[in-house]
């Protein structure tokens, strides 16, 4: 059914010198630790992470919590803090498409799309032959996934001694993977226009609009970005 | 409390849908696209475009404690940690873990 040799080639991304493990890790501490102070006790946090995988709709559903939001207003607020998930989907999932594998699996494990395992796998996917780059997939996000629920068990477990400057610590681990690993992404005129304007037009857009300011600037610097480099 | 514990029931449930909704509606949309297509490729310009903005604005205008850090410190220690990743021959490991140390310690002690 999963073809174990690249379900585990996948698994294995998560040791080595370019490892997710640490930035995972301490972002998802610092949930659990979050989840614990707001008042979640540790089976809720587990099925949080569980559920959710993903870093900012778990920030927000926190911050929208504390504030006594309706399940509406948290509804629409996640949903458009995590719909880059949309773009970055669809600019996955037609690589590891192949006729001859069943449709639930792309339907189970896009719940592992998140920034991490994404980037991880854009950067192997080319090494594995298109039939078999799913199960490679399901690996990785396999391995990414347990890491976050272990990690969440960890900090809500550890947040009485975690101070504040630990906090702030393990919250700048996260930014330097991810701004590390896609200065590693940068191989091509198209990719370094979608990195560099995104990063500008991103913060650009907040003064403007904060909620929307992600998409925005995302949807206009990818925009730019890619008719610079079709038409140059 | 009782009441308490299903409402939270209630916001993880709401939260994962509302997550998982952007990421079925672009396996169902995938199905119709091609890898070579223009499309795919203007696709991937957004989805890189938009984590870089993510990860700007995480840096710049964050949530949470890392508001409490001051923005030249959070932007020093980011820059010096991108350094060490390209000097290191892109280890992922030492920027990581150094990044936590040096934010820690410079927000403690400047």
């Amino acid at each position: 059914m999963i073809n174990s040799k690249y379900f585990f080639k996948g698994f294995k991304s998560i040791k080595g010198i370019d490892s997710p493990a640490l930035a995972l890790g301490a972002s998802f501490i610092a949930i659990g630790a979050l989840l614990k102070n707001i008042g979640f006790n540790l089976e809720q946090s587990i099925f949080s992470t569980f559920l959710t995988y993903a870093l900012p709709g778990s920030l927000v559903m926190a911050e929208s919590f504390i504030v006594g939001a309706s399940l509406i207003n948290i509804f629409l607020a996640v949903w458009l803090v995590n719909a880059r998930l949309y773009p970055m989907t669809v600019s996955l999932m037609p690589l590891l498409l192949h006729k001859s594998q069943p449709r639930w699996k792309y339907y189970l494990s896009c719940h592992f799309i998140a920034v991490s395992a994404w980037l991880i796998m854009k950067s192997n996917y080319q090494s594995i032959e298109k039939k078999h780059r799913i199960d490679f997939w399901i690996g990785i996000g396999t391995g990414t996934w347990s890491i976050a629920i272990i990690a969440t068990v960890i900090g809500f477990l550890a947040a009485d001694y975690l101070n504040k400057d630990m906090m702030i610590g393990l919250a700048i681990v996260n930014p330097v993977y991810f701004g590390c690993m896609m200065v590693g992404a940068m191989k091509s005129l198209q990719i370094n226009l979608s990195i560099i304007l995104g990063a500008i037009l991103g913060p650009a857009f907040f003064f403007i609009s904060p909620e929307w300011s992600i998409l925005y600037g995302g949807v206009l610097a990818g925009t730019i970005a890619y008719f610079v480099g079709e038409f140059k | 409390m009782n009441e308490m514990s299903s409402n939270i029931i209630l916001v993880i449930l709401v939260t994962s849908f509302a997550t998982y909704l952007s990421r079925f509606l672009g396996v169902v949309s995938s199905e119709k696209i091609d890898e070579t297509s223009k499309i795919f490729k203007w696709f991937n310009c957004i989805a890189y475009s938009i984590l870089a903005a993510l990860i700007a604005r995480m840096v710049i205008f964050p949530s949470g404690v890392l508001q409490e850090a001051d923005l030249w410190l959070r932007l020093f220690v980011v820059i010096i940690c991108i350094i060490v990743y390209l000097l290191s021959k892109k280890n992922l490991v030492y920027p990581t873990v150094l990044s936590a140390i040096l934010l820690a310690l410079l927000n403690n002690y400047l």
